[in-house]
């Protein structure tokens, strides 16, 4: 049994708020890099250089990526031999989001109540996921998302019949409709099966898995590979624009569904794909 | 692609010489609002009111920026979805309002009002929040402070990079 006060996690967020928001991660930063040598068009290629100098200027001068810095989501592992001491978890987490977002100069973009819509001030609380694992350690994958793409994010509770071809079908469909207004090139995060809630988590877990790590599933990985060259014929292009740089990625995660369906979730994210994880 | 450098305000006559697809740089006053704004505006103008500032001719920007650091004009600042005030934009095209910057796609109302009255739709790239706020040299607080990043700001700006998406003819850059 190893005890963890829940003021090591509060610190822990609150400095990854800081990171994820002014710095992408390799994977991503890396595929805009690579994209801006091979797009054709010239909107295509300025929309692409200009996000590369974007994230020079943010790294450098601690200027958020996006000004949308995003709901905190937060999937956090718990060792099942650990034990928490200290202020409640949600509470130490929330107090971490708090204190990066303010201290960062991050915006704060929550309101307390969807239909009242006051800002909270604080960009709390977060959206938290939380999952008992084996071990002693503590695993934490911040994930700021914008609305800007979540708000083109869909699921569709599909018939088994349709299988593969459906799947196909429902992705591109979602792509289509985002279009210019999730800010391409996007990333494409997929959840396969499980109920209507569980795929739509699993598509948000899927866009913090690394862009470069196809699924170890060979179908699965396949289907990513043919959906990303499928979007990438799309002619969306960077901002909308035109151009064959439509997605950075399209990662696919699955899980055991019910005899009678076949869920897909697509959550849709902009090229500023944050995702941090540490462990404590 | 044409390249155009443009002083606002935006008269009806500069927006009569931009076509969808003409890359602009624009330097002069601009306003922020975004959701809430527009609520409050709309709001403001079926109670009799007057709007924050007189409209005419001016652009708005649609912009939530994130806070700035000390030194800084203002935080990150790009565009956010325009699609969403297209509720309330048929209302302010109609007072006067000439010129929008956001990303996305616009609904057929708000393209119509747009030809009707001759007022163009900019996008600006979409999560370059970093790169477009050294384009904005002042930003002050004009109205609705309480909505924090959702007031109403008004923008000084130097060769702000944008993309004519929709003209007052009709085209539209997005449906190819």
């Amino acid at each position: 049994m190893r005890d963890i006060d829940t003021s090591v996690i509060t610190e822990t967020i609150k400095d990854m708020c800081l990171k994820a928001n002014i710095e992408l991660a390799d994977d991503v930063s890396s595929k805009i890099i690579c994209a801006k040598t091979q797009e054709t068009t010239e909107l295509g290629k300025l929309v692409l250089s200009q996000l590369t100098e974007n994230m020079e200027i943010a790294k450098k001068e601690l200027i958020p990526i996006c000004q949308d810095t995003g709901m905190a989501v937060i999937f956090i592992e718990v060792g099942q031999d650990v034990h928490l001491t200290g202020a409640p978890l949600e509470d130490a987490i929330n107090e971490g989001v708090r204190r990066g977002y303010t201290e960062g100069f991050l915006r704060k973009s929550v309101v307390g109540d969807p239909l009242l819509r006051v800002n909270t001030g604080d960009n709390t609380p977060a959206v938290i996921h939380t999952r008992i694992v084996p071990g002693e350690n503590v695993s934490i994958t911040l994930a700021p998302k914008g609305f800007g793409s979540e708000n083109m994010s869909r699921v569709y509770m599909l018939k088994p019949a349709e299988g593969i071809e459906g799947v196909k079908a429902a992705v591109l469909d979602a792509v289509k409709l985002a279009g210019p207004n999730a800010c391409p090139p996007m990333v494409i995060g997929v959840g396969i099966g499980g109920t209507f809630e569980k795929c739509a988590l699993l598509a948000k877990k899927a866009l913090t898995r690394n862009l470069d790590e196809p699924s170890p599933l060979p179908h699965i990985a396949a289907l990513e590979k043919e959906l990303l060259e499928k979007i990438n014929e799309m002619d969306i292009g960077p901002g909308g624009l035109g151009g064959k740089t439509t997605a950075l990625g399209v990662n696919i995660e699955t899980f055991p569904t019910h005899i009678a369906g076949l869920p897909v979730a697509v959550n849709i994210c902009c090229h500023v794909n944050r995702h941090v994880t540490r462990m404590i | 692609m044409k390249k155009i450098h443009l002083e606002l305000p935006l008269t009806k006559d500069k927006v009569q010489e931009l076509t969808a697809g003409d890359y602009v740089y624009l330097t002069g006053v601009m306003y922020s609002a975004r959701d809430a704004a527009h609520k409050r505006m709309t709001e403001a103008l079926a109670d009799g009111k007057d709007l924050p500032m007189d409209i005419k001719d001016q652009t708005i920007y649609y912009l939530g920026p994130s806070p700035a650091r000390p030194g800084q004009v203002i935080g990150s600042a790009g565009p956010t979805t325009a699609g969403r005030m297209d509720r309330y934009t048929p209302t302010l095209l109609d007072l006067g309002l000439t010129g929008m910057i956001g990303k996305g796609r616009r609904t057929q109302a708000v393209k119509d009002s747009m030809k009707k009255n001759h007022a163009v739709y900019f996008a600006a790239v979409g999560g370059a929040g970093a790169l477009l706020s050294k384009c904005i040299t002042k930003a002050d607080i004009v109205a609705y402070e309480d909505l924090g990043t959702e007031a109403v700001y008004r923008l000084e700006v130097k060769d702000f990079p944008c993309v004519v998406v929709a003209d007052d003819k009709g085209n539209d850059l997005y449906e190819r």
